[in-house]
């Protein structure tokens, strides 16, 4: 369903050329479920909004190709763009509070988006957008359409941005963090209801998170991202239960569930490099403990060993 | 995938109530911004009945009755310095200050916000060029562009209307930019590109939406700052002339009477004050009745 081959992101409006996205291979089978697991800044982010071309064209260079369902992101114009967007691939955002436009009733956006792709009447939006607020599980639908974003809690508003992201019944749905904004009890209530639309759907999910927990939750394959690279990608008890690289076994060993009670909790040493200025070699060899004089020199490939879990790292 | 849509029947829908009738109950409830409005309902009531409510002929003066005091038998607010009904005059005055005072900010405000708008959605090199041009405007002190501009463009009242509309058009501007810049980098910019909209869409929407509120109520704010500038030129000469009656220009022919009859030489100025404050405390009931989270 997605295809992504050689994705490179460069952000050029600033002093020197940001490279957000260096190189990310994925694909995506219909109806599955991938979790794009990386710290902030890794380019999970990045990779997820070129999905549907959201960057600001004139300071961003795009490189690699990204198909959907077929069809060339790339090389759409603008009109086949605005059909794509919605319809095909919607977006649901980290922070609701900031996704849904404050001056309107979210049952006003809803309406707004379905007549934007289906040109139908008021009332029968409408009466769709109703059906989406049931769906979604969002009490008294009826009454909440017509209530502004801030009116609602965290929890309803994140229900009524994966209402307003299903309105156009897409096909692929990016979440890009939407459980973070939302307190952890909240979280697990979106979490399910994600994965339940998924199902009943047949919704292809990319699920941008920094959460080993959530990722585990949601996903069937999980792909690690470190300084726009994918480390290390697989299924999800694969890459928990035997992770590769020494990236993903930093990560699985800082968890907070894990730590022994007392103790000071494991970390990474060091920070990740600087985008505008990357390394020669493996991005993360400076902050790796395991590292050869070859990691310097040029970045591993992602390679397998077993089946389709791969790494990108010369010991594995 | 497309099997799961749910369909209703288009019965049972309820229409939203509207953004604007919240507005106007929330300013209902607002006693300050209720009296303020009073007033100038008042005032344009004024304006507009004047030949019925005006005791005297405006320009009918007499030297036998030159400034009156207040109180005066048949003048109750006295005699100007030609001997004409100073309430009449007053109550004349309403028509041309207030429409001096008033209609350049509704057009500085469409000149001003399809600037800013623009300038702030475009972004880039013509975002820089439109507001440091703008800038350049900002620069001058209000009073002295305005006074440089009519006195440019010649005394009378369409050149102080063009001069005071070219004061408002900047200020607005900033304020329409730097709410636009704003707007244009939230999500809620982006969820609208991820679901489909066009740049058209999205300007009208959800930049039109979040900006004018804002600037519309700054540009509330700004009529009784029009109104005093207004009759500043008035008071300079660069506006109406006499013998018509203004409240800036009776200032001026009365300000020679400020030791002989003080009470009736600031009548004016009076007027002035009361039209001014109540634009600006209704100004700022608009701003809270329009934010929709209070």
């Amino acid at each position: 369903m997605i295809e992504i081959e050689k994705l490179e992101v460069t952000f050029t409006g600033g002093r020197k050329p940001v490279r957000a996205v260096n190189g990310v291979d994925l694909s995506v089978p219909q109806g599955s479920v991938l979790a794009l697991l990386g710290e902030s800044g890794s380019g999970k982010s990045v990779t997820l909004r070129s999905l549907l071309r959201l960057h600001p064209e004139k300071r961003t260079r795009i490189g690699g190709s990204i198909r959907v369902g077929g069809q060339d992101v790339m090389a759409l114009n603008r009109r086949q763009l605005a059909d794509l967007r919605g319809r095909v691939v919607s977006m649901v955002f980290q922070e609701p509070m900031l996704a849904l436009d404050p001056v309107y009733t979210v049952g006003r956006q809803i309406t707004e988006a379905i007549r934007k792709h289906e040109g139908i009447s008021e009332a029968a939006a409408r009466a769709r957008a109703l059906a989406l607020f049931e769906r979604v599980r969002i009490p008294s639908p009826e009454r909440r359409l017509d209530a502004y974003p801030h009116e609602m809690s965290g929890g309803m508003r994140q229900r009524a941005m994966i209402a307003l992201a299903l309105s156009c019944n897409p096909k692929v749905l990016l979440a890009d963090e939407p459980t973070t904004a939302l307190d952890a009890t909240v979280q697990i209530q979106i979490l399910l209801l994600l994965r339940e639309l998924q199902r009943e759907l047949g919704l292809t999910v990319i699920f941008v998170t920094h959460d080993i927990g959530v990722a585990v939750e949601v996903a069937d394959r999980i792909a690690v991202m470190y300084a726009g690279r994918i480390v290390e990608q697989g299924s999800v008890p694969d890459v928990i239960g035997n992770p590769l690289h020494p990236y993903t076994r930093g990560l699985l060993a800082a968890r907070v569930d894990e730590a022994v009670p007392g103790s000071r909790l494991v970390t990474i040493p060091g920070s990740p490099p600087d985008l505008a200025d990357l390394p020669k070699g493996c991005a993360f060899a400076a902050r790796c403990a395991q590292v050869h004089a070859a990691c310097q020199d040029q970045v591993p490939a992602l390679a397998g060993r077993l089946g389709d879990h791969r790494a990108a790292c010369l010991l594995t | 995938m497309t099997a799961a849509t749910v369909t209703l029947p288009a019965a049972a829908v309820a229409r939203s109530p509207g953004y604007w009738s919240g507005v106007a109950r929330r300013l209902m409830r607002d006693p300050v911004a209720m009296a303020a409005l009073a007033v100038i309902v008042a005032l344009v009531l004024m304006a507009i009945l004047a030949p019925y409510l005006a005791p005297n002929d405006p320009s009918k003066g007499m030297m036998l009755r030159r400034l009156k005091p207040i109180g005066f038998a048949g003048f109750p607010l006295g005699t100007d310095e030609l001997g004409r009904d100073m309430l009449s005059r007053l109550i004349y005055g309403a028509r041309l200050s207030l429409l001096m005072g008033v209609t350049p900010v509704p057009i500085a405000f469409v000149i001003g916000a399809a600037i800013g708008i623009t300038a702030g959605y475009v972004g880039g090199l013509p975002n820089t060029l439109i507001m440091r041009t703008v800038d350049i405007f900002y620069a001058f002190p209000s009073v002295l562009l305005a006074v440089a501009l009519s006195g440019a463009l010649g005394a009378g009242l369409t050149n102080a209307l063009v001069s005071l509309t070219l004061v408002f058009v900047p200020p607005i501007a900033r304020v329409a930019e730097s709410v636009t810049t704003q707007v244009r980098n939230l999500d809620y910019v982006d969820a609208a590109r991820a679901s489909g909209a066009g740049a058209f869409t999205i300007v009208r929407v959800h930049v039109l939406g979040n900006v004018l509120g804002p600037v519309f109520v700054y540009a509330t704010s700004l009529v009784s700052v029009s109104m005093i500038l207004a009759s500043g030129l008035s008071f300079l000469g660069l506006g109406v002339r006499p013998p018509e009656p203004e409240w800036g220009l009776m200032l001026n022919t009365l300000r020679t009477a400020i030791y002989t009859q003080p009470m009736v030489a600031a009548l004016p100025g009076v007027m002035i004050f009361i039209t001014s404050v109540a634009f600006n405390m209704f100004s700022d009931g608009l701003r809270g009745a329009m934010d929709v989270k209070s």
